[in-house]
Order: structure tokens, then sequence, then C-alpha cells
């Protein structure tokens, strides 16, 4: 299971600096999931990977506005 | 340093920090994109919690416009450390609340430190000498250079050919005959660059993407500030301020009414901080209450509140006091009629 970050109720960009600062404590490969309720975040956190050279393995739109986003840690 | 130098840029989402980034970078230098979040910033917040916005495109513009140059952006949360700028600016507010001289110095400020953290070499800035009033004038650039302590580690690649050369441009990290000398108000030389450069523009809000220049915010957060007898606030005040209709009736008591169903559902979630009142014989909105109140006061604000509900032309309209603790209790008051309502109520309409 990889390891869980609640962004619920919180509002772009700060789902990305969360995502951000939980990342730096990881490893090349890791993965984390990021729960989020912004749809915003669905747009901010993939694009945010991209330029940092992270995958975005899948991302579930859930019912009740909450999503989840699972990473993996890129070696850059 | 290594062999091929590198810079940080202040990447803001706007079209002359993409332009200055970029200009650097197609000269070969390492780019890094530095992004502050102040909690004033106007993209995103009130298009996630307004239903009618839904349909708008949800992004990030800073980080649009790191992927289209290609480059890593670090944005930082910076919302305590902002305040002092707000609350106390050395050089003071422009037409508004907009301490801009002040924020650009705590911008570049925080891009040292981080330059210096991560062992960059200079720092780029969109900055264009005379486009804006308070922050960008030709007297004021030096201020920031000294009183961030970047000194000649600053370079505005857009603006660079008016200035003395700086650091980057001594040693040949970048060749000055091939950044720019714009120089005032005008966006258009902006958009022509863009074009040569291949990149997409867009339209840019006017006032900048900062809530600290429009009237309405700054009204409410005046208001905020004169209320409570400091400019003290926290990142929920920030954004309560940009939802819902704001009223004060007295100057003890105001009421944060939402004005759709994306507001309601964004005020529920501040009930644990408020007491709210919510309309229960008719649709209605949810308002929280922030002050303090005799009974006739919560009448006055519950007629308030049933004005706005589908019962507005009801003879009586129920409504729910909840408390913090989720305690509640019941009114039933006839609606206050619109013209009632004194336009002086209204905070930043």
């Amino acid at each position: 299971m990889p390891e869980e970050l609640d962004c619920r109720y919180l509002l772009c960009p700060m789902p990305v600096i969360r995502t951000q600062a939980r990342v730096a404590g990881l490893a090349a490969g890791d993965e984390l999931e990021v729960v989020v309720t912004d749809p915003g975040a669905l747009a901010d956190v993939p694009s945010w990977c991209r330029v940092h050279g992270h995958e975005v393995v899948e991302i579930r739109e859930g019912d009740h506005g909450v999503h989840r986003l699972r990473l993996r840690v890129g070696g850059g | 340093m290594s062999d091929r130098p590198k810079a940080v840029a202040l990447i803001s989402g706007g079209l002359d920090s993409m332009l200055a980034a970029r200009l650097v970078q197609e000269q070969g230098v390492h780019v890094e994109g530095l992004n502050f979040y102040t909690g004033f910033c106007v993209e995103g917040h009130t298009h996630a919690i307004r239903q009618k916005d839904q349909e708008r495109p949800k992004r990030n513009n800073a980080l649009w416009v790191a992927e289209r140059l290609g480059v890593p952006l670090h944005i930082e949360e910076v919302i305590e450390s902002y305040k002092e700028v707000l609350t106390n600016p050395r050089y003071g507010y422009g037409a508004k609340l907009n301490p801009c001289l002040d924020c650009k110095v705590f911008m570049v400020r925080k891009a040292r430190e981080w330059l210096e953290a991560h062992g960059f070499d200079f720092i780029v800035t969109g900055e264009v000498i005379g486009q804006r009033p308070k922050s960008q004038t030709r007297d004021k650039l030096p201020v920031i250079e000294r009183d961030t302590g970047a000194g000649d580690r600053l370079l505005r690649p857009l603006s660079a050919q008016l200035l003395e050369p700086t650091l980057p441009e001594r040693e040949g990290w970048v060749d000055r005959e091939r950044l720019h000398a714009l120089n005032g108000r005008s966006r258009k030389p902006q958009m022509q660059l863009a074009q040569e450069l291949g990149l997409e523009t867009w339209a840019q809000p006017a006032g900048g993407c900062c809530f600290l220049t429009d009237a309405h915010y700054t009204a409410r957060l005046s208001d905020l500030w004169q209320a409570r007898g400091s400019k003290n606030y926290d990142i929920d005040d920030i954004m309560l301020l940009k939802v819902g209709r704001h009223l004060r009736p007295l100057a003890h008591l105001k009421l944060i009414i939402a004005r759709e169903a994306g507001e309601t559902h964004f005020l529920q979630g501040y009930r644990r901080r408020y007491p709210h009142l919510r309309t229960v014989s008719h649709g209605g909105p949810v308002a929280l209450l922030d002050g303090t109140w005799s009974e006739a006061d919560l009448d006055l604000a519950a007629r308030l509140v049933a004005r706005y509900s589908a019962g507005r032309n009801a003879e009586r309209v129920d409504l729910e006091l909840e408390d913090t603790e989720g305690g509640v209790r019941m009114l039933s008051v006839p609606p206050m009629a619109p013209e009632a309502v004194p336009a002086e109520w209204y905070i930043g309409a």
C-alpha cells in the first residue's frame, strides 16, 4: 500500500505544496496516494509531477467529490 | 561553479516572468522556477468554490507556465511570513492594500535565500521598468537589489539593456545583446516577444493576480481589521473574504451569506468555527455569524438571512441557529424587505 497524504478540503495550490513536501522525503520508485477534494488539484498535482519528472500512475475520481491520485516518485 | 550556470526564476504565472525565464533559458542557462503562495493569489479558490465557475478551466498559472518552459517549479507557502509585509509595509501601500514594493523585496529576498541554499548563480525576474507605478519604476529597482541582498545577482532580462550590467552579464553567463530594453506600461512589446519566442499567450486579469489590488476584497479586509482593532488575520480569514455576501448590520456583528450552493457547501466547512444560521422552512443560504449579538441583533440577522432565501416573500421563515458545538435553536422571523437593507451594510459589494 502506498503512503497516503490527506489533502481533503485544501484548496489549490495547497495540495501541490503538501505533495511537494512529502515527495521530498521519498525515494525514487516510492508511491504516494494523494487524497483531494478541490477538483483543481486533479490538474495541478499532475502538472507539478510532470515538471519534476514524477509519474501519475492512477487518478480515481470518487463519489462525494473525494478524489485519489497515485504518484510514483521519479529518479530526477 | 559548474559548467552550466544556474538561475532561479520568479514565476508568477504571468507573461513577463515567463518571457524573462525563457530569454535566459534559451542562452543555455539551467533554469528552475520559484513561486510563492501568500493566500492572496486570485486564481483557483473562488473558481473551486462557486458552482457557476465549475466549467472554467482550473489550473495553477505558474505550473502552466513551468510546463510551457519545461522547467521544475518549486512552490513555497509563505502565508505566515507574508503577514509582516502586508500589515506593516516599509514602503507603504499602492492604490488599495497592495504593498507592491515590499512584496517584491520579500520575494526576491526569499529567492536569494533559495539560491544560496541550492547553489544557484543568479536570480531572474520579469520586472519591466515603468510597468508598475509602485514597484517597477527606475528608482525602485535598486531598492530591491539593496534590501534583498541580491545585489548584482539579480537579472531583469526584459529591461536589462537599460540597466547597469549585472554579474551574469559581466561573467558572460548570458549575452547582454540578446536581452531586451523594454520600458513603460504597454503590453504590446511583450506580446510581440512572446510570438518571437514561440510562447502561447493568454488574457491577463486586470490589476494582476493579487486580491490586494481588488477594491471589493480590500474593502472587506479593511473592515475585518477595523472590527478586530488590529491587522491580524489567518488563512481562513483570507479565504472567507473571497466568498459570499458580506454584510455588517451592526458594528459588532458581520454576516457572511452564501450566494449559491457551492458557497453554502464551502461555508458549512466553517460551522465549528462560527455559529451559523440556515433556513429550514424554505430553501436558502447558510450564513456565518462573526461577532457578538443580543436577542434583538439575532432577530435582525435572521430576518436578513431570510431575505436571501426562497421564502423572501413569505410571511415568516423558520431558521436554525447552530453554535460551534452543534447545539441548535429554532427561530421564526418575517423576512426583511430588500429595500429595508441599507446599502452601507454591504461590505465590498
